[in-house]
């Protein structure tokens, strides 16, 4: 059973709300998902029995308000409930992130009233999936040089093009596409069964297997006017959903981080070698106050960012911070956690192992750490240095 | 139909139990308390009449402020009122608590009370029929099924080796078991839509106590096991210690 990790009584610092809500979120991860990942991992899917009661719980567009089906709660709680969904898996994180910060957060943000009332209260119950669609295979950091296009057609748009690593692509009811216009980039809800829209699987992952990643392809997809985001215009449209996800990440692999130091931690006791247990030795005792610091850090970070959001004073800096240092905590927590468990920590008996790989994708998507790393620079400096 | 449940707070199941140094009493600082597991039946078993039948679910709880959570994890669940009976300290005699929650309890006209069949703290398991007593009501204790229907209660009770079906005319105490049904996680929302239910306070003068708690004994420490044999061998022995000294077969 894990244990919690608040080395510095964060604890304290949440409204009882949160910490009842952080707590049965955790419990739910206990009892109905940690059961099933190691079969799903395995088989490469995500456990879409899940997705109901994903929605009842209220983790589907958490920030979105009631009068749209979403929970209508802070961004510190939606970061909890991000954290507690990773220490189960980050593919489950993904699923949760994907359909709040990257489908809800954009049809909120940037739809029509028709658009929000439609797709908003089904996609917060989970009876309706959706994706984002920004990637291209050639174009990921630079999402500025995407080749999909939309041309206007009688009533609407012909899209075409595709997009690529799409988490929930194949799942997905309705995508959330962008695509360049003669007017700039524009955001178009392709819906399940337009004709001219595929989406199929990416096979051979060795990251984040419990989790459904397509590559969607348009071609001379009709999308109708009212299906078009009537108000994003420009990059910037889609660049303010990923700071969303990104945030949610920052809060997220934190979970994962505790997972695997709590799963250290306890093989490290009882595994005895030399005739004592292994955590009685130096090199042990070390990885593991290391981890432990850098996962109180963390802690501390993504705290001080989810106050900062709530009170409007998030800057997209501060989340690249957050998103860099947390996602670099968590991948060499994980592999510290790794050599603690030894050979063991190689199978899926343990999760460390799913937990290290999974973050090798976290640290790639959603801005890589070299993005972040460059944006940080640009803000210190006042000189991009990729643009 | 207005349903009350009676809901403990008790340490989590984890707890590693500490006694002070007088073993007189167990030292709760270090304890995460929740509501008894057999309550969280009796919650989610009431939600789901409500949800058939209407009306509304008070939830009631004795002792100190810490116990207000409980009453807000419940509420999370669901339901519309909770009720804390403020004490210094949860009573060491049932008779107490159950002389406590009776005086609430005819306050307002219920059709059915629910609670756990026991608490898993004390163990006592004489509160729903101590309850039934005060009131002058039916007991149905240790419930696996429960139906309401025409203003009866038909429910089945497990007994050894059976379930036992009873009918019972209403008001009545139902004492809620394992396997009545799986409690409901509390979503989001629920939880903060509790948060604005206002959980009314009262104190009473609790009756004097017969009963009290004399001290604390922790169980004897696990022996170490003993390896008998390492094949077919050892079979002869192993069922001989098994029957002369475990005396289990």
């Amino acid at each position: 059973m894990f244990t919690d990790i608040d080395f510095y009584q964060l604890s304290d610092l949440f409204s009882p709300e949160e910490r009842m809500i952080r707590d049965t979120l955790r419990t739910w991860v206990e009892d109905k998902f940690l059961p099933l990942v190691r079969e799903y991992h395995g088989r490469g899917l995500f456990p879409t029995e899940l997705i109901p009661q994903l929605g009842e719980l209220g983790v589907l567009g958490v920030t979105i308000p009631e009068a749209y089906g979403g929970a209508g709660l802070s961004h510190t709680v939606y970061g909890l409930a991000m954290q507690e969904l990773e220490r189960g898996d980050s593919g489950l994180r993904s699923f949760a992130s994907v359909q709040g910060s990257l489908v809800m957060y954009p049809i909120y943000q940037y739809g029509s009233e028709m658009q929000k009332l439609k797709f908003l209260p089904a996609l917060a119950a989970g009876e309706k999936i959706g994706c984002f669609g920004l990637t291209e295979a050639d174009h990921g950091s630079d999402p500025g040089g995407m080749e999909t296009r939309a041309v206007p057609a009688d009533g609407g748009w012909l899209l075409n093009g595709s997009k690529m690593w799409i988490t929930n692509g194949t799942l997905a009811d309705v995508a959330v596409v962008w695509a360049k216009t003669p007017q700039g980039t524009n955001g178009f809800l392709v819906e399940k069964d337009f004709k001219g829209f595929t989406a199929n699987t990416i096979k051979g992952k060795f990251s984040l297997r419990a989790s459904d990643t397509a590559e969607l392809s348009f071609q001379d997809c009709f999308v109708p006017e009212e299906n078009r985001l009537p108000l994003a215009l420009g990059l910037k449209a889609p660049l303010s959903c990923l700071n969303e996800a990104r945030y949610g990440i920052a809060w997220g692999v934190i979970g994962a981080a505790m997972a695997c130091y709590d799963e250290a931690l306890q093989y490290a006791r009882t595994r005895i070698q030399f005739g004592q247990p292994i955590a009685s030795f130096q090199l042990t005792q070390h990885k593991l106050v290391e981890m432990l610091s850098e996962i109180t850090k963390a802690q501390l970070l993504a705290y001080r960012l989810g106050r900062l959001k709530d009170a409007g004073q998030a800057r997209h800096f501060h989340i690249s911070m957050a998103k860099r240092n947390n996602v670099d905590m968590a991948l060499v927590t994980s592999r510290q956690a790794r050599t603690i468990l030894g050979a063991n920590g190689i199978t899926d008996e343990y999760q460390t192992i799913r937990h290290l790989l999974n973050l090798e994708s976290v640290l790639t998507y959603e801005g890589t750490r070299d993005i972040h790393t460059l944006i940080l620079g640009e803000h210190i400096t006042g000189i991009s240095a990729f643009k | 139909m207005n349903i009350a449940v009676c809901i403990k707070q008790v340490p989590d199941t984890e707890t590693r139990i500490k006694l002070s140094e007088d073993r007189s009493r167990v030292v709760e600082d270090d304890i995460n308390f929740i509501m008894n597991p057999y309550d969280e039946f009796a919650v989610e078993e009431a939600l789901k009449l409500q949800e058939k039948n209407g009306g509304e679910v008070t939830y009631i709880s004795l002792g100190p402020d810490r116990v207000s959570s409980a009453l807000r994890s419940a509420l999370a669940m669901g339901g519309d009122k909770a009720i804390h009976i403020k004490t210094d300290k949860v009573p060491e005699d049932p008779q107490v608590t159950a002389q406590a929650l009776t005086a609430v309890l005819k306050e307002t006209s219920y059709d059915l009370v629910l609670l756990g069949k026991q608490a898993i703290d004390d163990d006592h398991a004489q509160m729903p029929s101590l309850l039934a007593e005060k009131l002058g009501w039916p007991a149905v204790t240790v419930v696996v099924k429960l139906m309401v229907e025409n203003g009866r209660v038909k429910a089945e009770r497990e007994i050894d080796g059976a379930h036992e079906i009873v009918e019972s005319s209403l008001p009545a105490i139902i004492g809620t078991q394992r396997g009545l049904n799986e409690p409901r996680y509390a979503s989001l929302k629920g939880i903060m839509r509790a948060k604005k239910i206002q959980i009314e306070e009262r104190t009473l003068t609790l009756q004097p106590s017969s009963l009290s708690v004399a001290g604390f004994e922790f169980p004897p420490a696990k022996q170490a096991g003993k390896i008998v044999g390492k094949d077919a061998s050892a079979v002869p022995e192993l069922l001989r210690l098994l029957h002369e000294e475990a005396k289990v077969i």
